[in-house]
């Protein structure tokens, strides 16, 4: 192999893998923070704001606090698969991220070229489903070996829930997949552009089916059962502390994020705007170019109704303000700033932005709901979930065959 | 064959959501319950025994401690005993006072109760929410008489000092917020399908099981039994106030959350009379320096937000009392926690317990 084809095969993928592997924690350390934030938001208190400024160190703290604590392990653990679990845990949550394109187009490094993700294989969507199953068996490894009797119930309950709502998480995709006719990440967005319209209009059922199965595969409110703080105690990681805990902890977050990913690649539209085939729409394509300054002017108001007692007025001026401004530079092209923009840095910007949206969901559930009943969870999965994302399947081939049928006579 | 067996399994002392130290060994089949077996007496301070060597003025203080989410209550119920036994006729202006404040106390007790209810079946938020206005009540409390918790504000014979200037208005100011606050968690709450799934049906206390096991307080109206103490035994002027006692139909724990939700209102009516007809004058009647209430026996019950709160106090015609006695809401309504549990998930007993609204300060003494 000569050097170029050595760079551009091996090292590389290297590098993009150490990237996400890198950037992820410290993305997880600060979703952490956002999602304290914004619960702070919505329950009247100000939430973390003694270390760094409004406390932006706050996941440092954290982090280094979970790294020089005790690792304490229980005398009578099964000590080799008490610390198996939480990395079988992580393993797979990160090997997920594998398939996930953060963008379409790809971009050039001195003169090699770079796919803004990892890889993409003919049967990623399979490949998610596989890997993301695999996660079930680090937390009954975890409550199994605690020998502890609110984490053996808090891991009964996780995997009987997890595997329960694999099933209609598989049977939600597989609308998708009849439609995109492929499995890669990568066709699916590129067969929404061809379409002209996001799957999830198409297959809204499907949506929901799958978003809610995984907001009960990711073990998050309101199916935050295996964690019952107020039942179990912490459910499967009772008994962990210090690193152990941290990796539980990591591999639940880069689910979320994962699950937020698949749902805007599969039925969100991936990296591509609103409306991709609408051409006056163009400007749209830089849309952080309108977004960057709705954001800041809406968060400089909000400062600025906080300081001065004016409520929430100054904000949503500030936001209108910055949309106007963002906007006419975005459509008129003021300065060459929208034809700077690669299509790799629009693309991410759409992908994150929706991902952003989803993660906010989970945030909002949060702050929302009270907790299913193990048995109610059993019910929805088996009585509700299932059937429906059965049903979708089947209305899904109906539809393509008479559509094709149609097509097939004119 | 398979061989099964029951798991004992222990929730408590040290629990998130046992309300404090109380200790139930739970005998499950699977998730199933079949036996709940409190274990009390860990914070158990012998009170009782303690007000037999101390003056009846310095007992007040003790009865602060019991029901500690609610003492003015107990202030009142105590206070209420003594006056019983001496014959004192109480101030129209310090009655009057005493009912707001009483009130006032039900209203923080319950949003505690509904807080602390609904974090325990995972809704967060509702937390906060309550803890701001309970907040908004505290500072009340403290600008009356200094204390946010343990107020020790009642005298035998009326009250130590009258209400600051401005503070009913300040009262009112609360009063007029606070329904809108309240819509604020039943927002979230009361046609929430999960909170609904997780509430109706569980925990049913039939009006037979609630009367035979002695329950009492928002409890025993939700299996629809309509016995209040302010209606039935009024005490401190409560007969001159027009309110509805909320009852609920089946006795589940949803019925008890619409009764404590439904008293919260009446509560915020009950004070609004309470501060439109104040009347003038002392707040103090003429009592003795040295307390000594004449030789004989007195059972005096008050309505407190946890239920029927009686007290019973044996004289000798001393300055400190011979016996007294403490009849505790919680402690009571506790025994019903088994018959409610059986056949239940574990789930379900957090959502009983809570529901049941014990304070374990009351519960042990």
């Amino acid at each position: 192999m000569d050097q170029a084809a050595l760079i551009q095969n091996i090292l590389i993928p290297t590098l993009q893998i150490l990237a996400v592997v890198l950037i992820l924690p410290l993305l997880i350390a600060y979703l952490q923070l956002v999602e304290r934030k914004v619960l702070g938001f919505m329950q009247a208190r100000l939430a973390p704001r003694r270390v760094g400024w409004h406390g932006l160190l706050q996941p440092i703290a954290d982090a280094v606090k979970l790294l020089i604590k005790e690792d304490v392990i229980p005398e009578k653990s099964d000590r080799f698969l008490f610390t198996l679990a939480p990395i079988v845990t992580v393993i797979p949550a990160l090997a997920a991220l594998a398939v996930i394109p953060f963008a379409g187009a790809s971009f050039s490094i001195a003169g090699y070229q770079v796919r803004p993700f990892i890889t993409d294989v003919n049967v990623a969507l399979l490949y998610l489903l596989a890997i993301s199953s695999l996660g079930i068996y680090g937390i009954i490894l975890g409550g199994w070996a605690s020998n502890s009797k609110y984490s053996l119930l808090g891991a009964l309950r996780s995997s009987a829930q997890m595997i329960s709502y694999e099933v209609p998480l598989g049977f939600a995709i597989i609308g998708v997949l009849m439609l995109a006719g492929s499995a890669s990440m990568v066709q699916i967005v590129e067969a929404q552009k061809q379409a002209g319209v996001w799957y999830v209009l198409p297959q809204i059922v499907g949506f929901f089916c799958y978003f809610i199965a995984a907001v009960a595969e990711t073990n998050r409110v309101p199916f935050d059962l295996p964690e019952a703080e107020a039942e179990l105690v912490a459910g499967f990681h009772t008994e962990y502390s210090g690193m152990k805990f941290a990796f539980f902890f990591l591999a639940e977050y880069t689910n979320m994020i994962v699950v937020s990913c698949i749902v805007t690649i599969l039925f969100f539209g991936g990296w591509l705007r609103p409306f991709p085939n609408v051409a006056s729409l163009a400007w749209l394509e830089n849309g952080w170019l309108v977004l960057l300054p709705l954001t800041l002017g809406g968060f400089a108001g909000w400062l600025f109704g906080q300081r001065s007692g004016r409520g929430l007025q100054p904000m949503i001026a500030g936001g209108v303000a910055g949309l106007l401004a963002g906007a006419l530079v975005a459509i008129t092209d003021v300065g060459g700033l929208a034809s700077l923009s690669l299509p790799v840095i629009s693309g991410a910007f759409w992908f994150f932005f929706k991902v952003s949206l989803f993660l906010f969901m989970y945030i909002w559930f949060r702050g929302t709901y009270p907790r299913y009943r193990y048995d109610q969870l059993m019910a929805l999965g088996w009585k509700w979930l299932i059937p429906l994302s059965v049903a979708n399947v089947i209305l899904t081939g109906l539809a393509i065959v008479v559509k094709g049928a149609f097509a097939g006579k004119g | 064959m398979f061989r099964t067996e029951e798991m004992d399994i222990n929730m408590g002392p040290q629990h998130p959501s046992t309300h404090g130290v109380l200790r139930l060994v739970l005998g499950l089949e699977g998730e199933e319950i079949v036996d709940v077996r409190p274990i009390i007496g860990y914070l158990h301070r012998g009170v009782e025994k303690l007000s037999e060597h101390r003056t009846y003025s310095m007992i007040e203080p003790l009865t602060d401690r019991l029901d500690y989410v609610a003492a003015i209550s107990e202030n009142l119920g105590y206070c209420g005993a003594v006056e019983k036994l001496m014959g004192l006729q109480i101030p129209p202006r310090a009655q009057y006072i005493r009912v707001a404040l009483a009130e006032l106390q039900r209203i923080a007790s319950h949003l505690l109760w509904l807080g602390t209810h609904a974090l325990d079946l995972g809704a967060m938020t509702v937390f906060f929410y309550t803890f701001r206005e309970r907040e908004l009540i505290l500072d009340l409390f403290e600008q009356f008489c200094g204390a946010r918790l343990t107020y020790n504000s009642m005298r035998i014979g009326g009250l130590l000092e009258d209400v600051p200037p401005g503070w009913t208005d300040r009262v009112r100011h609360f009063l007029q917020i606070f329904p809108s606050r309240q819509k604020e968690y039943e927002d979230l709450l009361t046609v929430n399908r999960i909170w609904l799934g997780r509430t109706k049906g569980v925990g049913i206390l039939t009006k037979e099981d609630a009367v035979a096991l002695g329950t009492s307080g928002p409890t025993l109206r939700a299996s629809a039994v309509d016995y209040d103490v302010r209606k039935a035994l009024p005490y401190s002027s409560y007969e001159q106030f027009d309110f509805e006692v909320p009852l609920g139909t089946t006795g589940d724990t949803y019925d008890r959350y619409l009764v404590r939700m439904e008293e919260m209102r009446q509560s915020c009516r009950i004070i609004r009379q309470a501060l439109d007809r104040l009347p003038e004058g002392e707040v103090r009647a003429k009592v003795p320096k040295y307390i000594k209430p004449p030789a004989g026996e007195v059972y005096h019950v008050v309505e407190s937000p946890r239920g029927e709160q009686g007290f019973y106090i044996v004289s000798k015609g001393t300055e400190m009392p011979y016996r007294v006695r403490f009849r505790a809401p919680s402690f009571v309504n506790l025994q019903a926690l088994p018959t409610m549990c059986r056949g239940r998930l574990i789930a379900d007993v957090v959502a009983i317990i809570g529901s049941i609204d014990i304070v374990l300060g009351d519960v042990d003494r």
